[in-house]
């Protein structure tokens, strides 16, 4: 089974590997220590010591912090609330619900019609990355993308210990 | 037995009960080598017999699969191609079980029966089944099922994904597993009616031969096997080799999925209401689409599609087994690609399909020939999904942003260019724009999900069989998904009727909805159009040297076609479903394959990637700068990227955000009201009243999230819209 280091893994991340470095890897069988060599090199990627749980998104993670909360975290530093609630209810919405707006990212005909389906962008308020995209009809809830099974996942599958709030 | 197999299954929880795999452990090599046979010959069936056929969507995109079953119709083995059908010709042969065709009209060595009913299974009406049954010694020791996608069926209108349909009595020829020939031989009445039942005959009557030659090669090879390694040895390996596949499945799951719930969403417009249709079918509606993924912590896989609104008048309709049968097709190009494919990931996994819906209709009348328009809809959301886990655990390299609504279909019939009734129906719809991955652009022009190995046919030999000539080919920027890394574009041909007579055409694609959406930050892919003109002066402008419409419709907002002829009428609209229109020689018809959506926030996208989509003309300049923040210059008619420029206009964009963004929250108040004053179109309504109608748990979320009073309620019947087939309804004894 194949074996990747730190450095192989960022450049995953980085997205600068050769296509028959990816092509190895999506035929080949998965290396179980993945998760964990990929959790540390994001680590030290990230500005601030609060210890990465699971990745959640581009930008995004779920963090332990110091007293026992898991928390959805920025990259940047922005922290928007516990794991189990929807960080989207806490970021900043942008919605194409007309056709000008429509029109700044598609073609008039190539885009949707406002009166089936509207856009909406959800922001870090603290870096303003696009998080997010939902493309739904008005009134739609807000998705709950994910809500992950952390301690079922560290103890009886990748059988890690849980990294402990610093 | 096959009651048996089910119910000892779900007992033990492995496939037949089969705790250990005796055969695959104390002999590996002969287990492994049975399988290699069996498998190797499959292929070799599929590739050898396709050659028979006529129709180019068989003979060279290979739009057909033959699958080898138990005697109870469990798939063993099967080839690649359009491998949906491994669970609808399986079901098919389990109807025959069900129904008793033992004792009639019998089932023995060397009959053959046929199978395309869409109420016992199948897809849809074009995709036809051939089922034989293969004995040992008198006994019935499995079956083998070839499928082929025939051009046409004899729906009430040409193609095979056709629009006119809106019930079942338009949907075409439909066969109910029926014994079409016996000692090998087909009967005279079945050639006699089939042929009669349909419009391109002699592309169906190939398509049949070729059925036929792969189902007698599997058989043969099935017998040589069990000649070489003895009864006993094939009966025990094609338990195991099931069973083997439900492990691999398990195992995959565990190795690379994260247990928890992953919720998404997809829409697609049914626009009907001005179309020539029934008056109970002319409404505009959404196929609303949301599902729940649950990996437990058994690493069993559960979908649950709760909140799915009703089946309707159109032929976008489905059935469990093919929303389900799908879904295994999506997991096979993602995560079980290595593994054994067979049925052991069906008995692995868990489906909720709500009855009543359009995935489940309550209602023998609904028509399904066209149910791909809702089926990738909701396939599409499915890969989000699964992609959040791959991302968390770091297998960035299997994350991909969706698949793309699979259409345009470009359909038309009538005589052709030989002088012949027939049809038409392109497949260059196999090879569209796919999805973003984690870590590079997803593929454009490349691909379906209903076949990954995407092929959109030589122009030449599509003009063999079409009454049309090519015009242009050409990439369509912009219609892949922004993002950081952007999704596979589509692309457009444009064709010119030519030696048609009587000939009518039409379109039928997703048209003012985006059906996939982008993955963390990136954006769907572009939604579909229409474009058609009739009665063009292009004969004269031919003649008279002057330019005429060609290549792609490059910018739609500033297109160049529409000057470039005089004609009668032009549709350039988003009515991208439309029923047939008589089209000449010299009238064009524009054929849009849709894109895939992206991936990231597509100001994180490498200017120099920008840079060269914009050079290849990937994407138009303006959205190169709006979308991505890129700045331009131009030298000798090629874009440089300025850097510093770039880098200064993403900093001002990521401003601007800020500014036009307000707090999720206090958005969601806003929209509470619109929601509490029922201010939406009418189709938009509807979606949510249809859904409501059927499903308790989607009410009650909709009500929780958006905290509306307890009278709050939109009813279909205070709409004002058809409501014809409307049974299943929990509100009908409440109001």
């Amino acid at each position: 089974m194949a074996k990747y280091d730190q450095k192989l893994i960022g450049e995953l991340i980085d997205g600068t590997l050769e296509f028959y470095q990816l092509k190895e890897m999506m035929s080949g069988h998965k290396d179980p220590e993945r998760f964990e060599i990929y959790r540390e090199v994001l680590q030290e990627r990230v500005p601030w010591d609060d210890p990465i749980l699971l990745p959640y998104g581009l930008h995004l993670y779920i963090v332990q912090k110091k007293n026992g909360d898991r928390i959805v975290k920025c990259d940047c530093g922005h922290e928007f609330c516990h794991y189990k609630e929807n960080w989207k209810l806490h970021a900043r919405i942008f919605v194409r619900d007309t056709e000008e707006k429509m029109n700044e990212i598609y073609p008039k005909l190539m885009s949707p019609d406002t009166e089936w389906q509207v856009i909406r962008e959800f922001y870090c308020p603290s870096c303003a990355s696009q998080l997010e995209v939902e493309a739904v009809p008005p009134w739609y809830p807000i998705l709950l993308d994910f809500e992950p099974d952390i301690d079922t996942f560290y103890h009886d599958w990748v059988k890690l210990p849980l990294p402990k709030g610093k | 037995m096959r009651q048996e197999i089910d119910e000892i299954s779900k007992k033990t929880g492995h496939y037949a009960g089969l705790t250990a795999l005796s055969f695959k452990e104390s002999d590996p090599i002969r287990f492994e080598k049975m399988y290699s046979k069996l498998r190797g010959g499959i292929v070799h069936a599929r590739e050898t017999a396709k050659k028979v056929a006529a129709s180019p969507i068989v003979e060279q995109e290979g739009e057909l699969c033959f699958s080898l079953y138990t005697p109870e119709a469990d798939s063993i083995v099967t080839s690649t191609g359009i491998i949906i059908h491994v669970g609808t010709m399986g079901a098919a042969i389990k109807f025959m079980i069900e129904n008793d065709y033992e004792d009639n009209p019998g089932i023995n060595d060397k009959d053959i029966f046929c199978n395309n009913d869409n109420h016992v299974g199948n897809v849809h009406t074009c995709d036809v089944h051939t089922l034989v049954p293969i004995f040992w010694e008198g006994e019935v020791v499995g079956w083998v099922g070839g499928v082929t996608h025939v051009i046409d069926t004899g729906a009430s209108a040409p193609g095979s994904m056709p629009m006119g349909p809106v019930q079942r009595y338009d949907d075409g020829y439909q066969v109910t597993c029926r014994k079409i020939g016996q000692n090998d031989v087909l009967s005279k009445d079945w050639i006699l009616e089939s042929t009669r039942s349909v419009r391109a005959v002699k592309y169906w009557t190939l398509d049949e031969k070729t059925r036929i030659a792969g189902c007698h090669m599997i058989r043969d090879l099935v017998l040589d096997v069990i000649k070489e390694e003895g009864i006993q040895a094939y009966k025990q390996f094609i338990r195991e080799i099931i069973e083997d596949g439900r492990r691999g499945f398990v195992n995959q799951v565990k190795t690379m999925l994260i247990p928890g719930k992953y919720r998404q969403a997809s829409f697609v417009d049914v626009p009907f209401k001005d179309l020539d249709l029934p008056s109970f079918a002319r409404i505009n509606t959404i196929m609303h689409s949301p599902s729940e993924i649950t990996v437990h912590k058994n690493a069993q896989l559960e979908i649950d599609f709760e909140g799915t609104n009703r089946w309707g008048w159109h032929p976008f309709n489905a059935t469990p087994v093919s929303i389900t049968s799908g879904i295994w097709v999506m997991l096979s190009q993602t995560l079980v690609p290595n593994d054994r494919i067979n049925d052991g990931a069906y008995y692995a996994s868990k489906f909720k399909i709500p009855y009543g819906s359009w995935l489940n209709p309550d209602d023998i009348r609904s028509a399904h020939s066209n149910t791909w328009h809702g089926l990738v809809s909701a396939w599409s959301p499915l890969w989000r999904g699964l992609s959040r886990s791959y991302y968390g655990r770091g297998y960035l390299e299997e994350v991909n942003a969706g698949n793309a609504h699979t259409t345009n279909w470009l359909m038309g019939g009538g005589i052709d260019q030989y002088g012949q009734l027939s049809a038409l129906n392109s497949f260059e719809t196999a090879a569209c724009g796919v999805g973003a991955s984690a870590v590079k652009d997803g593929i454009s022009h490349s691909a379906a999900l209903w076949n990954p190995e995407g092929d959109m046919g030589d122009m030449e030999i599509w003009e063999l069989l079409e009454p049309l000539l090519f015009l242009g080919r050409e990439i369509l920027p912009g219609s892949g998904g922004a993002g950081k890394y952007r999704g596979g574009n589509g692309w457009q041909s444009l064709r010119l009727g030519w030696g048609a007579k009587e000939w009518s055409m039409f379109v039928a694609g997703a048209g003012v909805m985006a059906t996939d959406c982008g993955l963390m930050g990136g954006y769907p892919a572009s939604s579909g159009y229409r474009f058609t003109a009739y009665n063009t002066d292009i004969k004269e402008r031919i003649k008279k040297q002057l330019p005429i419409p060609l290549g792609g419709d490059f910018d739609p907002d500033n297109p160049t076609w529409d000057s470039l002829m005089n004609c009668e009428t032009i549709h350039r609209d988003r009515q991208a479903v439309s029923t047939q229109e008589e089209f000449k020689d010299y009238d064009v018809i524009m054929n849009y394959l849709r894109g895939g959506p992206g991936f990231g926030d597509p100001l994180e996208r490498n200017p120099k990637h920008v840079e060269q989509d914009l050079n290849e003309r990937y994407i138009l300049r303006r959205y190169a700068e709006k979308v991505y923040g890129c700045v331009f210059s131009k030298e000798n008619g090629t874009y440089k990227v300025k850097m510093e420029a770039t880098d200064k206009r993403r900093k001002q964009i990521k401003k601007e955000r800020l500014e036009r963004s307000i707090p999720t929250k206090d958005w969601m108040k806003n929209e509470q009201k619109k929601i509490m004053n029922k201010e939406a179109s009418l189709q938009v309504k509807h979606m949510y009243a249809e859904s409501f109608a059927l499903s308790e748990k989607f009410t009650n979320d909709f009500k929780d999230f958006w905290d509306l009073p307890l009278n709050w309620m939109i009813y279909e019947d205070e709409l004002g819209v058809p409501m014809l087939g409307s049974h299943i309804n929990r509100f009908k004894e409440e109001k």
